[in-house]
């Protein structure tokens, strides 16, 4: 008895084992690029940050252990880079949820040219923010845009709008916001629809006005989608780069820098590789800890349902 | 509690029919099951009541009031759906209480309520549970007590045993009856199985094709259901059909050249002399096999099955297959006597299908 269980135990072991090599096998060529293309290029992020380094001079390489990390955590400057950054991201997430999750709510409904109408919706997503900016930059120029234009015909005065800090904050909010909320309706439509129709004609059954419905059936109902879309925007506004390459160019002078901004100048414009790279780093981590909390929500939510 | 009363109610969807001049009134405290074939128009009527569907034309009214301009929010009414229809989101708790959360109820007297129904439908243990943790029939006992907390005047059932497994719907079924009595709760129940329809209903409503075919006691419509559709319907297996030819004496069954005789099956005489061709319906129950050669008339048995104690057995006459229970069928006796027992005996119009119990004039 005992004899043929260990038969079996090596048979099983056998076919577990030849199982998983078949697995490593079909994976071993995304593992490659993986590790290609991210593992060997953060290894070496992590690897310069510890450096005073220039990529322009490579042979001049000191190791300098935390002093970047200490010298961009003392950094006002760089600090103000974060307080941008987060203004920034606190307007469009706020912004895009709430104009997200309203006309969402208003396409969950079926009427005519519904899909028209949701269509024309999603083709900001669909442009490169680079064109965003552009578009966005056009639209504001102080002198000819269509923006203020609009405003002096009906008697207001000219606003420069990308050259004072405060307005060009705006304009960018509201370009990434332009751009981004088409996202939010996209998934918040979906998650609206997907309550079945006969759990609100219980709530109304129930006695529930629409706003208590809305407020205690669609949106808990809907939450753990909307807070996926919640921290995709976050992730993302957070990276903000190009669009601000775009339409402000970092300015006026570089009250606009996102933090990204500031990697991609402190490495490409003054070459300062080892700064630059610790400054990755410690954008990384934030976005590694974002992203925690997403994957989190999402194995959460798994569980549950 | 209310009395419901449906007036020439009709219900268009775009040109379909769905519920056809429909008049009903019932009482306070009765409990009337809609039974029917899918897409009668019997959920439809349901959901004309609850308010969740307009009627095209005709009225409903509570207590003689006038609803039909009246959300389902507004009309003070209970529905447990087919399907479960329970808040995901929330505990057995919250699901149970959210009828009177929505209303504004004061929080001593949820809770009072909610003890109430706590006790009577013994969810204890499942109160702080999400209804995914629970069977389905647990389940559709929340949403029963769900509607129930808050006196409704009526209670809207929509098949909401369908779903559940077939031992625990038995124990529902009883339950459901019980718990109607004892609350004294107007009942309107839409379900296509007659089991259900005939132990619960104090009053069946058998629709078709968008119209009231008959309404009448659970036993009546058994006995005396009032054309073709209702007699095959209702009582499984189901009612035979058979072809009447009158011929001197007696009336020949369909092409059989099998013939009853007046003397033997009780014939009435204004069948036998009808101008009008007739059906004759008789229920397998009705059909027996008899040994006196004398007796019943002869025909070959086709199939022979059981079903729990019941031994049926099938005969053909034309092209048509007809049955009759007897424990002594059996296939060998191939060549047999089956008598239709006259008592059993119902008279159908061949043209329209109506019941007929007397001459009709031509």
């Amino acid at each position: 008895m005992s004899a043929q269980s260990h038969a079996q135990r090596q048979a099983k072991l056998r076919q577990q084992s030849s199982g998983r090599l078949m697995i490593f096998g079909f994976l071993s060529p995304t593992l490659a690029i993986l590790l290609f293309m991210v593992a060997y290029p953060i290894f070496s992020l992590v690897y310069y940050s510890f450096f005073n380094f220039s990529a322009l001079r490579q042979g001049a390489m000191k190791p300098i252990g935390l002093r970047n990390y200490e010298f961009l955590l003392t950094d006002e400057l760089l600090w103000e880079r974060f307080i941008f950054t987060g203004k920034f991201v606190f307007i469009c997430v706020v912004l895009q949820m709430l104009i997200g999750i309203f006309v969402g709510y208003q396409l969950q409904k079926n009427f005519r040219g519904r899909d028209l109408v949701f269509t024309v919706l999603m083709m900001p997503m669909m442009l490169s923010p680079v064109v965003v900016g552009f578009l966005w930059r056009y639209m504001l120029n102080s002198e000819w845009g269509i923006v203020n234009f609009l405003l002096s015909s009906i008697g207001l005065s000219k606003i420069d709008w990308l050259g004072q800090a405060n307005a060009a904050l705006w304009a960018a909010a509201a370009a990434d916001t332009w751009m981004w909320t088409p996202f939010i309706v996209l998934l918040a439509t979906a998650a609206f629809r997907g309550i079945p129709e006969t759990i609100y004609e219980a709530a109304e059954v129930d006695g529930a006005s629409p706003a208590y419905r809305f407020f205690r059936i669609t949106l808990p109902m809907s939450a753990p989608v909307l807070f996926i879309a919640l921290i995709l925007r976050l992730i993302d506004s957070f990276k903000q780069y190009d669009l601000f390459v775009a339409l402000t160019g970092g300015g006026p002078g570089s009250s606009t820098e996102t933090v990204s901004f500031a990697v991609a100048k402190t490495a490409f414009s003054y070459f300062y590789t080892g700064e630059a790279s610790a400054l990755a780093v410690i954008l990384l981590v934030i976005i590694i800890g974002l992203s925690m909390i997403l994957v989190r929500h999402l194995q959460k939510m798994g569980e549950k349902f | 509690m209310s009395e419901i009363e449906l007036k020439n109610l009709t219900i268009d969807f775009g040109g379909f029919k769905a519920v056809d001049d429909v008049s009903l009134t019932v009482k306070n405290g009765e409990f009337v099951v809609y039974l029917g074939p899918s897409g009668c128009g019997k959920t439809t009527t349901l959901r004309c009541i609850a308010g969740l569907v307009k009627a095209t034309s005709g009225e409903v009214l509570f207590d003689g009031k006038r609803v039909n301009d009246l959300t389902a929010s507004e009309r003070n009414i209970a529905m447990v759906f087919q399907f479960v229809s329970l808040y995901p989101h929330l505990k057995i708790r919250e699901n149970i209480v959210f009828p009177l959360k929505a209303r504004g109820v004061p929080r001593a007297e949820i809770a009072r309520k909610l003890d109430w129904v706590t006790e009577v439908f013994k969810l204890g243990d499942d109160l702080d549970r999400y209804p995914a943790a629970l069977p389905p029939g647990a389940r559709q006992k929340v949403a029963l007590a769900r509607a129930v907390i808050r006196d409704p005047a009526v209670l809207l059932l929509d098949e909401p045993l369908s779903a559940i497994d077939e031992q625990f719907r038995e124990e529902m079924r009883w339950e459901l009856g019980h718990l109607q009595r004892q609350l004294g709760v107007t009942t309107i129940y839409v379900t296509h199985d007659q089991r259900e329809a005939m132990s619960l209903a104090d009053r069946i409503v058998l629709m078709n094709n968008s119209r009231i075919v008959q309404v009448s006691e659970p036993d009546r419509i058994f006995f005396d259901p009032v054309d073709v559709f209702a007699g095959q319907f209702i009582g499984s297996p189901s009612m035979n059909l058979i072809d009447l030819v009158p011929v001197d004496g007696g009336l020949r069954l369909g092409d059989s050249g099998v013939t009853l005789t007046a003397a033997q099956h009780d014939l009435p005489a204004w069948a036998l002399g009808s101008r009008r061709p007739l059906k004759l319906g008789v229920r397998p129950l009705n059909v027996h096999l008899v040994d006196d050669a004398a007796q019943g008339v002869p025909l070959e048995i086709d199939d022979v099955f059981s079903v729990g104690r019941e031994r049926f057995f099938s005969f053909r006459i034309g092209e048509a297959v007809h049955q009759g229970v007897d424990k002594r069928a059996s296939r060998t006796g191939a060549a047999t006597r089956v008598r239709f027992d006259p008592s059993g005996l119902l008279f159908f119009d061949a043209a329209t299908g109506r019941r007929v119990t007397g001459e009709i004039a031509a």
